[in-house]
């Protein structure tokens, strides 16, 4: 059985690849160029196609299914014709799959069900990875407006933090809020 | 009071202004909703939300509900078209290349631009649309259909791509909604030649979607849901509002494009090729005047008979345009109601009164580019 992956980012591309090879499937490929997905369609003949729920062209995959193009092998969305569990897991999961018409479901719900494990546990590390972003940011945001506060009233550290935290009490917003309203002002004014 | 949280799905584009609005300036809110709107990465993820119940309703394109209730393509899922949210507001253009291979075509010219392509030789020509079932697709396959000479290759490329296929050759030519047909004329990749309603005067373009079952048990939801778009598209169609809504569009989160981008859709004047002389086109782009948000079931016929489907078929189309919820939620909020529900398509070739529930109502030409008229109505012999 071959599965093809339409994956722009490499890593991640080689990420699923893994998956699908451990898990035993050896016939897979991956489709990094986005422009002349349907050459690359017809020429690889795949019985699957996965793709990112995110990812646009899967508007492009959709096409393909719809045309009786004798060159390109109808894919059909696998939701046709699979039981709705699976459907909405790969749903939650972020992946879509396109499914040559008339596949055997028992042959394929194991190649999807290795996708969405995969899948889910990218999109774990990813949020995991965005949050702690996110935390580095909102860190130095905050650093960044103690100090103003300390400089403009002559304040130490912590009294300035304090000052930040009761405003922020007062205002029913965030820390991190005053913090970015600070900041603004600041750049704004010097 | 709590609001009722409606997620509703739509794809980042000018003509989702009504949902923006509604939002932005606080129709929903009116209407006790709070619409959160989710943004969608393409028309089959937004299909698949929808249909499996992570979205209460969205925004889709016109063929969209009729393709999924007659199961064609992807998940089939009952879905009704609540409203229009728009009609019109696309464009048909070429490459640079092509353009300059054409030489002059006057704009705007259906017959004229089909006998240039004519001559462009045996190779086929490569045409980009957004998706499969779209009313892009459909007027070019109308369009195109009365020169079996010309050769059409559609290609789907999700809008934000399509400059880039043009610049890269593959694709020929491009059908779009804005801004992408002015993103490809600001990178001067291509050269706008027609608007989509030169072909079919007045197409229903977008519409509020949601599922038959969920329209079912939600009939309070549905009606503030209709009533917060109507009076949003209503707001949007009075001139002097249009400098604000350009404003408000370009600072909605929600959309993230320039304002550059978004006024020419709003405004109708666009750039038809680079460094070229804006062109105002008359109704380029209707949300609400000439009853652009009245589901016509005729339309919902014109739909399903161009994609292929018996009389049966067509009489199910009809079916998940519902008229009758608009005249039942909207006509008690002042909406002026057409007295048929159905009418001719196509037989309008000038601005014309016809009978409504306040007396009279305008509706705007909706003729074809080949003058040809589409009765459904079983009642009238067809």
């Amino acid at each position: 059985m071959r599965i093809l992956v339409v994956e722009a980012d490499s890593a991640k591309a080689k990420n699923i690849i893994n998956a699908l090879l451990e898990a035993g499937w050896s016939d897979v490929h991956e489709i990094a160029q986005v422009s002349g997905l349907e050459q690359s369609i017809a020429k690889h003949a795949p019985d699957i196609v996965l793709i990112d729920m995110a990812n646009p062209d899967r508007d492009t995959l959709e096409h393909i299914g719809t045309v009786s193009d004798t060159k390109s092998r109808a894919v059909a969305m696998f939701v046709d014709q699979t039981d709705p569990h699976l459907t909405q897991a790969a749903l939650a999961a972020g992946v879509s799959a396109y499914v040559v018409d008339g596949l055997q479901m028992n042959r394929i719900k194991s190649v999807i069900e290795t996708a969405i494990a995969r899948f889910q546990m990218m999109r774990q590390m990813q949020s995991e990875l965005d949050a702690a972003k996110q935390a580095l940011e909102d860190r130095k945001t905050i650093d960044r407006a103690k100090g103003i506060v300390m400089r403009r009233r002559g304040i130490s550290e912590d009294a300035a933090y304090k000052l930040m935290r009761k405003a922020a009490m007062d205002q029913g917003r965030k820390v991190i809020d005053v913090a970015q309203a600070l900041v603004t002002a600041s750049d704004l004014l010097t | 009071m709590t609001r009722t949280v409606l997620n509703c799905g739509y794809v980042p584009l000018v003509d989702s202004a009504p949902l923006i609005i509604a939002k932005e300036l606080g129709f929903a809110a009116e209407e006790g909703l709070d619409l959160n709107l989710v943004r969608q990465p393409s028309w089959s993820a937004l299909r698949d939300m929808l249909a499996l119940g992570h979205l209460d309703a969205a925004q889709m394109l016109s063929p969209m509900p009729v393709a999924m209730s007659l199961g064609l393509g992807g998940l089939p899922a009952r879905i009704d078209n609540l409203m229009g949210l728009s009609a019109n507001g696309t464009v048909f253009g070429v490459s640079t290349g092509l353009a300059d291979a054409l030489g002059a075509v006057p704009f705007g010219d259906p017959d004229a631009l089909l006998a240039a392509l004519g001559t462009r030789g045996p190779q086929p020509l490569r045409v980009g649309v957004p998706f499969p079932f779209s009313m892009h697709r459909l007027l070019l396959s109308y369009w195109t259909a009365s020169t079996p000479d010309l050769q059409v290759e559609i290609v789907t490329v999700p809008p934000p791509r399509m400059a880039d296929a043009v610049m890269q050759g593959h694709v020929d030519a491009f059908w779009v909604g804005e801004p992408w047909g002015s993103a490809i004329v600001g990178r001067g990749a291509g050269k706008i030649l027609m608007a989509g309603r030169h072909v079919w005067g007045f197409a229903p373009e977008k519409v509020l979607a949601a599922r038959h079952d969920w329209i079912v048990e939600n009939p309070d939801t549905t009606c503030h849901l209709m009533r917060a778009v109507y009076q949003s598209a209503r707001w949007l169609d009075v001139e002097r509002n249009k400098p604000l809504a350009v404003e408000i569009l370009g600072r909605s989160e929600h959309l993230n494009l320039a304002h550059e981008v978004i006024e020419p859709a709003i405004t109708g004047i666009l750039t038809l090729e680079q460094g070229g002389t804006p062109t105002k086109v008359d109704r380029f782009l209707t949300f609400h005047d000439h009853a652009a948000s009245f589901p016509w079931r005729s339309q919902a016929a014109w739909i399903a008979a161009q994609l292929g489907v018996d009389a049966m078929g067509i009489a199910q189309a009809k079916r998940c345009f519902r008229t009758d919820l608009y005249r039942k939620y909207l006509g008690p909020v002042g909406a002026d109601l057409p007295g048929a529900s159905e009418k001719v398509e196509g037989a309008m070739r000038d601005v014309t009164a016809v009978a409504s529930s306040r007396g009279q109502m305008i509706l705007a030409p909706d003729a074809f580019f080949d003058g040809r008229t589409f009765d459904f109505d079983a009642s009238n012999g067809e």
